[in-house]
């Protein structure tokens, strides 16, 4: 059985279908990619997988249990997280803070524990804190761990994003445009630390991506939507030569 | 046991400053009773701001209620004291008077505290819910309805006040609540919790994603402030004497948010300073009597237009000075951040 | 019944009091998102402008014409105000955090209530009768002409700014601005007028409701403005801020339940009801009664 399963997925608002009877299966470990014309409801299916929205009909399973219409932190919790195509840090805060209120969704402690500075409450820190800057270290961000995240350049907030959804420890992650604003160089890199992730943590990572050279070099599965439905799933290679898809991205003139 | 010691030299040194100030020691040191009045209600007032910090500066929740949680605590200490603090007193009979007034005023506090963070939970329900300007609505009409109720309430005087309130508060009392709660509130913001409460603030969607249990630690910032929100009013019931619902409407509340605005959302020292200001200001401006709200007023709204952040901004007092050192000395031309 | 006919038309004669000002709330809140905190205190300042134009004209006969006189005098001084207020204060802070527009406005009504003291003295004053007094029966109810006037001067405003939004160049342009600031600054509309505007009008209708109010209780002082701010501005929102509409709706709601809890429960929890509505309504249905639905976009 698939880690995450989509089964007749509909989101609908008002009398538009964002996402209409969408299926889609993720397993550990694989790389997907969800592409799709501007409009095609690819950042509406990670707010339903995530729990931003409840959809209005189908039934959404984790590890086979359903997640539809779960609150958005519970479904964090259970091992999804995500990032922000438009890129959500907390601002203020530091890098390393910005990892570290990830990592607490894990965290045992509680606010009498805070308050009152016990030993185990300083050790647990203290690993948070090691943890954090172990994983800042991942996305070379660690030398700027003090720095607020509001003043990193883009590339960088691009991947403290990722690294802040890592920090949930999820099994599936979920990528709103990860290289966006990215150069062909920054890009390539940042392919190869995907790619190391999925690999060293075995994760199942799904991407949307308007990137077509990221998509292509790395995703194991492409998924193509168009006004909310599926039009082709398969291996890069053969979406690439799909009539379908060339249609709905160059327009049925 | 650093701490235990630094708590005994609070309290030793506050017992010394309260007995210099009321003339304990020797007369030439009081100070005169109106400046320690303003000194005493000064006190308050941090712990006013102080604790209103932790909802509107640090959880980024906008209240502008919290002089409803203030009546909470005024009213429920004071009528804990009028009814039962004499047959408190007795039943402590083999403690010396000093202690037997102190450990009233503590149960005082403690039933107030109690009360008004259940009016916090109450009030902090709804912020599950709204954002932004209408949970500021949410706060005021809470704020305005308790004072209501309490008018309403016959055992405390109504409309007339409620009068007769033992003065069990004084300098001591009130500074020793003030830095407790500057120390509550110092380390809820430097915790783990305090943490999820700024990432709410700057980003409650994303915190959220993050697997924040935004809910929980909204309602529980609104808990602990108003909790010390009511021991501030319990210790303004007992030091006044005499208490009135008009002395906690919406007014007091804005005079609370623009303590906290002055000094800086987000800045323990900035909201001890905006309170120790604001009660400078107004009552150093008394001079000029009927202009001295006129001037204040016009002084926020031009502080608004030139310092929105206010003074320290999010810094606190020491960074603040650090930082502006450091600034300073870097050298022009200096690559910024776009 | 009839007692409770009676107290439906007190509580709509109060009530369109409340729905005059809250449209200015609401227009405010629909181009800015700002909580004009100060609007309440404009409606105290066109009372009082009233007050001393009325003045002017005393020793003529008390006639309509001097009513209506009044009330465009106040109106048009109100509305330079409101200007003001939004060149002076508003305008400066506009793009910054909202906060600190909300601070920005609880100062100015501070200001204003506080210079009005100096200004105006703080001891109430007594507003000279304006028009001929009459009382008319009808199937058992009193009305007062003053109550009368209330109503008819609501209405008659309510419609013509109904017209003015729905049918002029400019009102289109106002719910461009409320719909969205910046596209409709692309679209070539200036925004900054507009704004003005909006204020313009909203303190006018805030200023009628002040001379109206006063020709009916009829005493001023400095401070009338902020229970009547208030619970214009609860009405607002439970009619749905930004809803012009619902503005009127919510108005005509909270006088009436109020006048009815004076009536039928005490007065003394006269000011709860507007909130306990308001919490009401926020929590049930946050975006008010006829307001829309905002969510964020994530």
């Amino acid at each position: 059985m698939a880690l995450l399963q989509l089964s007749r997925v509909t989101m609908r608002f008002g009398g538009l279908y964002a996402v209409n009877e969408l299926d889609l299966s993720i397993d550990a470990g694989h790389l997907y990619g969800l592409i799709g014309p501007n409009g095609a409801g690819k950042t509406t299916v990670f707010n339903v997988i995530t729990g931003v929205y409840t959809p209005t009909s189908g039934d959404i399973r984790f590890d086979g249990e359903a997640i539809a219409g779960e609150r958005c932190g519970r479904i964090t919790r259970r091992g999804i997280a995500r990032t922000f195509q438009n890129i959500r840090l907390f601002g203020e805060m530091t890098v390393l803070d910005n990892v570290k209120v990830a990592f607490d969704c894990r965290q045992a402690t509680t606010l009498g524990t805070a308050m009152l500075r016990t030993a185990a409450h300083r050790r647990e820190e203290e690993r948070v804190a090691l943890e954090s800057l172990e994983l800042l270290k991942i996305f070379k961000l660690d030398h700027l761990a003090g720095e607020k995240a509001k003043n990193l350049p883009y590339g960088n907030q691009r991947r403290l994003e990722i690294a802040r959804a890592m920090a949930t420890a999820p099994r599936v992650l979920l990528l709103d445009e990860p290289a966006a604003g990215m150069n062909p160089q920054e890009s390539i890199e940042l392919m190869d630390l995907i790619r190391w992730i999925r690999d060293r943590f075995r994760m199942a990572i799904l991407l949307v991506e308007h990137n077509m050279r990221v998509v292509m070099g790395i995703c194991e599965t492409v998924h193509v939507l168009d006004y909310g439905s599926t039009i082709a799933i398969g291996p890069p290679a053969q979406i690439q030569r799909d009539p379908k898809v060339i249609e709905a991205y160059l327009g049925g003139a | 046991m650093r701490g235990g010691l630094a708590a005994a030299l609070v309290v030793a040194g506050l017992l010394l400053l309260n007995a210099l100030f009321t003339g304990a020691v020797a007369p030439a040191f009081a100070l005169p009773p109106y400046l320690l009045q303003v000194l005493c209600l000064a006190g308050i007032n941090v712990t006013l701001a102080v604790s209103l910090n932790l909802i509107n500066g640090f959880t980024g929740q906008f209240s502008i209620g919290h002089a409803g949680f203030m009546a909470i605590g005024a009213y429920s200490a004071a009528y804990f004291t009028v009814t039962f603090g004499e047959a408190v007193r007795a039943a402590l009979g083999f403690l010396p008077a000093f202690a037997r007034d102190g450990a009233v005023l503590l149960v005082a506090l403690a039933i107030g505290a109690f009360l008004a963070s259940i009016a916090g939970f109450i009030v902090g329900v709804p912020s599950l819910r709204l954002r932004g300007d209408y949970l500021a609505i949410v706060t005021l009409g809470f704020g305005e309805i308790i004072g209501v109720l309490i008018l309403n309430i016959d055992a405390v005087g109504g409309a007339r006040g409620y009068s007769g309130i033992p003065k069990l508060a004084n300098f001591f009392w009130i500074y020793l609540f003030a830095a407790l709660t500057i120390l509550v509130v110092y380390r809820v913001v430097h915790s783990s919790f305090g943490r999820t409460l700024v990432a709410i603030r700057e980003d409650e969607v994303a915190a959220e994603a993050m697997g924040v249990h935004t809910t929980r630690a909204k309602v529980i910032s609104f808990v602990v402030s108003s909790a010390l929100a009511g021991i501030a009013g319990g210790l303004f019931a007992h030091y006044l004497m005499y208490v009135n619902v008009r002395s906690f409407t919406f007014l007091k509340s804005f005079e609370i948010i623009i303590m906290i605005v002055i000094g800086g959302l987000g800045s323990i020292s900035g909201s001890v300073l905006g309170a120790i200001l604001y009660i400078s200001l107004t009552e150093g401006l008394r001079e000029f009597a009927q202009y001295r709200m006129v001037l204040f007023s016009l002084l926020l709204v031009i502080l608004m237009i030139v310092r929105p952040q206010g003074i320290l901004g999010h810094k606190e007092f020491v960074t603040f000075l650090t930082k502006r050192r450091r600034s300073i000395g870097a050298a022009p031309g200096t690559p910024g951040n776009a | 019944m009839t007692t409770f006919l009676q107290q439906l038309v007190n509580g709509l004669s109060l009530g369109s009091i409340y729905a005059l000002i809250a449209l200015g709330y609401t227009m405010v809140y629909g181009v800015l998102r700002l909580i004009n905190f100060a609007h309440g205190d404009v409606y105290m300042v066109g009372a009082y402008v009233g007050y001393y134009v009325s003045r002017r004209l005393q020793g003529r006969e008390p006639s309509i014409g001097s009513a209506l006189l009044v009330m465009l005098v106040a109106m048009v001084v109100c509305g330079i105000l409101g200007i003001l207020i939004e060149r002076l204060a508003y305008r400066p802070v506009r793009r910054e955090a909202r906060l600190t527009l909300l601070i920005t406005a609880i100062g100015v009504s501070l200001f204003i209530e506080n210079a009005a003291q100096l200004v105006f003295g703080p001891d109430p004053k007594f507003f000279p009768s304006l028009a001929p007094r009459a009382d008319f029966h009808f199937a058992g109810m009193r009305l007062t002409s003053e109550q009368i006037t209330v109503i008819a001067v609501s209405v008659l405003l309510m419609v013509l700014l109904r017209f003015f939004i729905l049918k002029t160049r400019t009102g289109k342009a106002m719910r461009a601005v409320s719909f969205s600031l910046d596209a409709a600054k692309l679209m070539g509309i200036s925004t900054d007028w507009i704004i003005s505007v909006t204020f313009a009008l909203g303190s006018a209708l805030a200023a009628a409701a002040g001379v109206l109010i006063a020709m009916q209780i009829p005493k001023i002082d400095p401070l009338m403005g902020i229970p009547y701010g208030l619970k214009a501005f609860v009405a607002a929102v439970l009619g749905g801020i930004g809803s012009v509409p619902g503005a009127v709706l919510g108005g005509l709601l909270i006088g009436t339940s109020e006048v009815m809890v004076v009536g039928y429960l005490s007065s003394t929890y006269r000011d709860a009801i507007a909130f306990g509505i308001l919490i009401l309504v926020l929590i049930l249905r946050p975006q008010g009664l006829l307001g829309r639905v905002q969510k964020e976009k994530v």
